[in-house]
């Protein structure tokens, strides 16, 4: 067995919580290479090399990475890739992005979205938007898994990994990046946060939205959104929540104004507390809350707000 | 150009799914099926894209079991020109995998030469979130992923991709593999007359085995089960206690 990672990083970023946790499935099976290919490696390595049960960091570092475009990505790593017998990676837009695509390339079944790691060939998923678990096993030779990483905690960094330099073979583009927008904030990343505050189409309106933004803000919180508040232009498109949109698991989640769909369920239902604020006392996601307010939001939050 | 948009017949998005009690799979016997919401979307683009008048054909693909028909009947009221059927199973809780699918698109893409293939970003049932990025693989084009905007230029298309920070913009160069996300747009429903003329667009049905595929499954599923279920909690009487349990629970 022979276990690689690959590193999340954008225009140099390390996506550390993200790529910890993927180093975390991954080393239930044994201790585990990194592949950090970017336009700049430099903090990335560093900090990947501190991560536990990491062996190797390989380094890659070409301006060619920099957007983690999936042509140049995995034309370039395939020989690489394919010297392994497992390769994990975020279940994020990076992985879902090029692990399928190398798949592709190397005739090989990718394994999306691994709740739980089994044994080296048996891993568990969910299915239907959470709504069944299915256990699989690869007949592969090469196994390809993305994983759910809000299933696993971050390993200590505690390491002392090898950094190595490897070679580049270049590559042929057949896109071009353009630009990124990318939103910017303070408040903690939605996906690793401990406490989240959600908002749904009850909350009406883009400048309503500031209600869920100041609790969050008193909580310390990320701010997610259903899909209806998302499409409706109260929120940004990364702030959506479910089956199509980020997957969390804080300590606690506090869904505002939201119904409960099962496509908002399957991104949040394995936080630790659920807490839920609706008007209609019917409303499904009261059967998923650990508690309950059944009342109007704009009364509700900006009281709690002042009273926390 | 010609556009080929694969759809694939799934579980409706509204029927909750059912574990078989055997643990076998999802109980697919006299249910709701439908076409999978993101392939209607990439349908609806495809569409709307011939109408600004940049694309002449558009091809409806459907892998699967023999009542897929039904699906592609539905792709060709809401606007595709004709469709293709390859009957890859017949027990529709035979779910054909994202490689194989990714194997019989690029045979018929070889046969057809579409210079954009629209695919939903994931099917709602297995939700791998793959056969996109295989196809694109396979047929070594040009790939975008998760589009919420697209514009067809002359040799590229520019796409809008949802990533997780935010919106990234990227040109492909033609012939690509789009995979599109739910805020491309909203689908039409298809007017009756259309529906009435959708029975005279032809409907072609083939198998694997006629595009030299042969069904493989990398993936052995050896059970299915019922995810654990959370309990229905307490109906609060006031925002006071609400206020307590939230503070219990912060950095808790
Ligand atoms: C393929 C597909 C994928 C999807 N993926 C996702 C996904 O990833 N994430 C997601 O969230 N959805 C997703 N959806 C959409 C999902 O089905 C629901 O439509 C969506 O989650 C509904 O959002 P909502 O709860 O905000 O809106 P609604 O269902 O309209 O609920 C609004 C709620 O607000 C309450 N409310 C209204 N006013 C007030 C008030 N003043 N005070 C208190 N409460 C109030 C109402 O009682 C209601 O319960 C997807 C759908 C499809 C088809």
């Amino acid at each position: 067995m022979k276990i690689l990672v690959l590193a999340e990083i954008n225009n140099g970023e390390l996506a550390e919580d993200q790529t910890s946790k993927t180093v975390s499935a991954a080393a239930t099976l044994g201790k585990v290479d990194v592949l950090c290919a970017s336009n700049q490696c430099s903090d990335a390595s560093t900090s990947i090399a501190k991560m536990e049960n990491v062996e190797n960091v390989l380094v890659l570092e070409d301006e060619l990475f920099a957007q983690s475009l999936a042509e140049s990505y995995s034309e370039t790593l395939i020989d690489t890739i394919n010297s392994y017998s497992h390769v994990f990676a975020p279940s994020s837009s990076f992985g879902k992005n090029v692990l399928p695509r190398i798949g592709g390339m190397l005739d090989v079944m990718v394994i999306s979205d691994v709740s739980k790691v089994i044994s080296e060939d048996t891993f568990e998923r969910p299915v239907y938007a959470g709504n069944a678990i299915q256990t699989v096993q690869s007949l592969d030779k090469l196994k390809l898994i993305s994983v759910r990483t809000s299933n696993y905690s971050a390993v200590p960094s505690t390491g002392s990994a090898n950094i190595k330099k490897i070679g580049c073979k270049g590559n042929n583009p057949l896109t071009t990046f353009i630009e990124n927008k990318m939103q910017t904030s303070d408040r903690p990343e939605l996906t690793s946060a401990k406490v989240v505050v959600s908002g749904g189409r009850g909350v009406g309106s883009k400048e309503n939205f500031e209600i869920i933004e100041g609790l969050a803000d008193k909580l310390g919180a990320a701010v997610g959104a259903s899909r209806a508040a998302v499409d409706s232009g109260f929120a940004p498109n990364d702030w959506q929540v479910g089956q199509t949109g980020k997957v969390v698991a804080p300590d606690l989640y506090v869904a505002v104004g939201i119904s409960g769909a099962i496509q908002h369920l399957a991104g949040m239902k394995d936080s630790k507390v659920i807490v839920a604020i609706n008007k209609d006392e019917e409303a499904p996601i009261f059967q998923v809350a650990d508690f309950g307010l059944v009342d109007d939001l704009f009364k509700a939050v900006p009281e709690i707000e002042k009273k926390i | 150009m010609k556009i080929l948009v694969p759809v694939k017949r799934v579980l409706d998005y509204n029927v909750k799914a059912r574990v078989k009690a055997d643990g076998s799979g999802i109980d697919l016997a006299n249910v709701k099926m439908s076409m999978n919401p993101f392939d209607e979307i990439a349908l609806e683009e495809a569409i709307r894209i011939k109408e600004k008048g940049n694309a002449e054909e558009i091809i409806a693909v459907s892998i699967g079991v023999q009542q897929n028909q039904e699906t592609l009947r539905t792709a060709l009221a809401m606007g595709a020109d004709r469709a293709i059927l390859v009957v890859a199973t017949d027990d529709v809780h035979n779910d054909i995998e994202p490689l194989t699918v990714a194997n019989i698109l690029a045979a018929i893409a070889l046969k057809e030469g579409p210079s954009l293939i629209l695919c939903g970003k994931q099917a709602i049932d297995n939700d791998f979130n793959a056969t996109a990025q295989m196809l694109s693989a396979k047929l070594k084009w040009s790939q975008a992923t998760f589009a919420s905007e697209i514009d067809v230029k002359d040799e590229i298309i520019r796409v809008t991709r949802e990533v997780d920070g935010g919106l990234q913009t990227i040109d492909a160069k033609i012939p690509a593999v789009v995979s599109v996300d739910l805020r491309l747009n909203e689908p039409r429903y298809a007017s009756l007359p259309n529906i009435m003329k959708a029975k005279r667009k032809p409907l072609e049905e083939i198998s694997p085995a006629d595009l030299g595929v042969e069904i493989t499954q990398r993936l052995k599923v050896i059970k299915t089960k019922e995810p654990d279920s959370r309990e229905a909690g307490l109906i609060l009487e006031n925002i006071d206690q609400l206020v307590e349990k939230i503070q219990e629970n912060v950095g808790g």
